[in-house]
């Protein structure tokens, strides 16, 4: 009974946080269309500052925490509105995606330049005080907690539909041109909605934070929780939120007591292990199942998402650049030393990873957050080798023909059973169901030693074919591997598929009247891209020799994404260029790293959301060079489509004399 | 120097999206209380005309004077609490809001309370009264029309620009929402009504403008244009 009450009141008071973090997702989601997936870097980024102030700088609380809520987080909120969210309101989803999953990792690396790793503790509010009723104790803190998700709630209900300052903000979303020719700033209205949203990040954060040393992946992902409890509230609902929290809250702690209710002898087993991943992973498999709940997508009708793509290269051409891109890397190599080529076939591992974003994101315009993990089933494939149990009929652990085609069968498959539940959704429902479900594979599969690499952090081996033993060989198969399946992926987008794909792309609705299934479409697309990063696996564990759990942390799905949209995640070139700087970018001294995030990131918003990317930009440029074997000179330069809307622009115009 | 008779003045408006000029010196006025109609075949540059009054769209070059203000390049919310009020073409309402919501939004724009304003809609329009607490985007298409006119009228408008008030809707319910731009003429407000199906228009206009492929091609009395109408729909010279 005790054991009952103490764990319903923890569950209580987790589920109230969770409810803080989420009420401000769907604030800023409802009233801007940009689902932040910074949210959580956010609140990480301010419980850093609000630790910064009031124990390093020993501010007293009552300074500090109106500092961080009131003046800090507001005005990061509002900053946000103005250089990045403003933008992407009518943005497709992939790129607001991207560019919240850029800001995400800009956040965190920004703080760890700041704030270099170090254990850091936050104190309780009132030292830890508490209040016993009865057989259970209740801290000064946690009564804290429910008060004032209590008040949030309360708040914000008050807010949004009893003011019409709060009407507004959700008229915002309806149409944003219409209210302004009301009389109401839009503008005023989503920054406000930001500035709140991330006083509420930061609240969360704050709240949370004692529980846990402070940590920059710990915190940014703890809002998983919210996104899933966002998710039962369909992120526009703020009651069904809280009440997803508190459920999603209860559950957790719950699920605690029955794991620690278990038998010793079972937690120490193998399978232990996957039942403690299972138990981890709670928030996410919640997620996971309250989309599965969610009504299929209807079509939408009367909207092309189109966006120019890039010229596509002739057989011919691509042949050339294919042998010369081969010839060249084998005389590089030639005069590179054994560590200069282990790195650089490190780096060519992930252009490799990500030419399976290029179908997927490029072609297709779906997105995923959970490609890595399909690498890493790849590295599993090839490091553990696979036997059909009784019949002795397999391979051995090691890189070989029979290795990758598994690899291919066994990631398209899980692939394919992926897409099914997760494509009946929006593009915004999948990024986050994709990253939810590698953040389950990570500690369900990849963590435990039954089905993956064993506990956290350890490593698998896999061997090398006899005649690819030496550095430049491997580094060398691994550049053929990319132009193989890169030739591969431009056969598939030059065919018939690949025109079904871009017109699945374009318009669904118009691909339906005229027969095409697009479910099937985008499950095909899904699996064969799944199985592109698998096959990557093989070779990313024969490159690497060693691979650890860190190597394929489901989180690295995010920069891969990152770094393929920003150089362009719609042609192969771009993605090689991508894919070469993300992997060379890791051999730089930790602060560089961070700050190419943020470079990173300013270049998107450079891009304005171009999914043709850096690279794209500068072949754009190039082809209106006139050279001499270009027939009739300056090729006709197109009109873009009208991504761009004069009416938007003009309503952001600056005012006039009235 | 305005007169005071006025209540728009467009004096050689020249626009366009991008490269493409679409108005070509474009020059009309409104008269204080009048319902003007703005007429012309698909194309014509009618909304865009209506896009550089409002506020959404800034003209390339060109003059726009409402109650003798200049107010070219205004915001458009600058504008819309200035007193101008647009409907723009196809159901200009939110539809994740309901029907009172949508109404009593637009007391931001002026200083009354929502309550009166609500009061003052619904008995103006009771057929939305019935559907208050209803999505807005539940509605049909002529109550979504009629809840656009309201939320308009709801703001006080000195002027009320009308975007293809018709698209999409059955004749009989045109019908009845013209008699309400009749009805807004009489309470002194003045309209200009952009519509392809002339004779509807005209019917409660007291004065017509056809448009013809970025150029005004005549402005008169109804039964005076209907000529030159009939040659801008037609394609040639009548």
């Amino acid at each position: 009974m005790t054991n009952f009450v103490t764990f319903t009141v923890i569950g209580i008071v987790v589920g109230a946080t969770y409810a803080i973090a989420a009420s401000g997702l769907v604030l800023t989601y409802a009233t801007s269309n940009v689902f932040n997936m910074a949210h959580g870097a956010v609140g990480m980024f301010m419980t850093f500052l609000y630790w910064e102030v009031s124990v390093n700088q020993g501010w007293p609380v009552w300074v500090a925490l109106p500092f961080v809520l009131g003046i800090a987080a507001p005005a990061m909120g509002l900053l946000l509105e103005r250089v990045m969210m403003r933008r992407l309101t009518q943005a497709d989803v992939t790129i607001s995606l991207v560019v919240t999953v850029g800001l995400l990792v800009a956040l965190i690396g920004v703080a760890q330049t700041i704030w270099p790793p170090a254990g850091r503790n936050i104190e309780q509010f009132f030292n830890g005080d508490a209040v016993s009723f009865g057989i259970v104790r209740v801290s000064a803190h946690q009564f804290i907690t429910m008060g004032v998700a209590l008040a949030v709630a309360f708040g914000l209900y008050v807010l949004l539909n009893r003011t019409r300052i709060g009407t507004a903000m959700r008229a915002v979303v309806d149409n944003r041109e219409l209210l302004a020719l009301h009389g109401a700033r839009p503008n005023l209205l989503s920054g406000l909605a930001w500035a709140l949203g991330s006083s509420l990040a930061a609240l969360a954060g704050i709240l949370l934070a004692p529980q846990l040393t402070l940590d920059y992946t710990t915190l940014t992902f703890l809002v998983v929780s919210a996104y899933a409890a966002a998710m039962v509230g369909r992120l526009k609902s703020l009651p069904k939120t809280f009440v997803g929290a508190i459920v999603l809250g209860l559950l957790i702690n719950y699920a605690t007591w029955a794991y620690i209710s278990l038998p010793k002898s079972v937690l120490t087993s193998d399978f232990g292990q996957v039942i403690y991943g299972v138990k981890n992973s709670l928030p996410t498999i919640f997620l996971l199942l309250v989309m599965l709940a969610l009504p299929q997508e209807k079509l939408r009708i009367g909207r092309i998402s189109g966006t120019k793509l890039p010229k596509l290269p002739s057989w011919p051409v691509a042949l050339a650049w294919s042998a010369v891109f081969i010839v060249g890397t084998y005389l590089l190599t030639g005069q590179f030393g054994d560590a200069n080529n282990s790195r650089f076939g490190q780096a060519m591992c992930l252009p490799l990873i990500m030419l399976s974003l290029v179908l997927l994101v490029g072609y297709g315009g779906d997105v995923s957050l959970m490609q890595l993990s399909f690498v890493g089933m790849g590295v599993l494939v090839a490091a553990r080798g696979f036997t059909i149990p009784g019949t002795g009929i397999g391979f051995h652990p090691q890189v070989s023909v029979l290795s990758i085609v598994t690899a291919f069968l066994l990631t398209a498959m899980i692939g394919a059973i992926v897409a099914v539940p997760a494509l009946r959704l929006r593009g915004l429902y999948i990024g986050l169901g994709t990253l939810a479900l590698a953040a389950a594979i990570d500690r369900i599969v990849f963590n435990t030693k039954l089905l993956g690499f064993g506990n956290e952090g350890s490593t698998v081996n896999a061997n090398r074919p006899g005649w690819l033993q030496s550095e430049q060989s491997f580094a060398m198969a691994v550049v053929v591997a990319f132009v193989v399946m890169g030739l591969m992926v431009l056969s598939i987008r030059r065919g018939k598929y690949g025109r079904i794909l871009l017109a699945t792309r374009d318009s669904q609705a118009a691909c339906a009247t005229l027969g095409f299934s697009t479910t099937i479409t985008r499950v095909a697309v899904f699996a064969v891209s799944a199985g592109l990063a698998g096959v990557a696996g093989v070779f990313f564990a024969g490159e690497h020799i060693s691979v650890s759990t860190y190597d394929v942390f489901f989180f690295k799905s995010l920069p891969l994404l990152l770094f393929a949209t920003v150089f362009g995640v719609t042609s192969i070139s771009g993605v090689l260029v991508g894919g070469l700087v993300y992997g060379l970018i890791g051999y730089a001294p930790t602060t560089v790293g961070n700050l190419a995030s943020v470079v990173l990131l300013l270049g998107i918003l450079l891009l304005g959301g171009n999914p043709n990317g850096l690279v794209g930009l500068i072949f754009e440029q190039a082809r209106k060079v006139p050279l001499p074997w270009r027939r009739g000179g300056l090729p006709v330069e197109a009109e873009p489509y009208p991504t761009h809307n004069p009416a938007r622009s003009a309503l952001e115009a600056p005012v006039g004399t009235a | 120097m305005t007169g005071r008779t006025n209540a728009l003045d467009v004096i050689d408006l020249t626009a366009g999206y991008g490269r493409i000029e679409v108005l070509h010196s474009v020059s009309f006025s409104v008269p204080v209380g009048a319902v003007v109609a703005l007429l012309g075949p698909n194309g014509a540059g009618k909304t865009t005309t209506l896009n550089c009054i409002s506020g959404v769209l800034s003209p390339t070059s060109g003059h726009v004077h409402l109650n003798g203000h200049h107010v070219n390049g205004a915001a458009a919310d600058k504008l819309a609490r200035a007193g101008l009020c647009t409907i723009p073409e196809g159901r200009g309402i939110f539809p994740n809001l309901t029907v009172t919501e949508n109404v009593s939004l637009f007391a931001f724009a002026s200083q009354t309370s929502p309550k009166d304003i609500e009061e003052r809609t619904f008995t103006q329009f009771p057929r939305l009264q019935e559907r208050r607490s209803q999505l807005a985007g539940k509605l049909s298409g002529g109550e979504q029309q009629m809840l656009a006119m309201a939320r308009a009228l709801s703001s006080d408008p000195a002027m009320l620009l009308l975007d293809e008030l018709s698209m999409g809707l059955a004749p009989k319910i045109v019908e009845d929402l013209y008699e309400i731009v009749a009805d807004i003429g009489r309470q002194g407000i003045s309209v200009l009504v952009v519509e392809q199906f002339a004779r509807r228009a005209l019917a409660v206009a007291q004065l017509g403008i056809v448009m013809v492929q970025g150029r005004i091609t005549a402005v008169g009395e109804p039964a005076d244009i209907y000529d030159e109408l009939s040659a801008a729909y037609l394609g040639g010279a009548a």
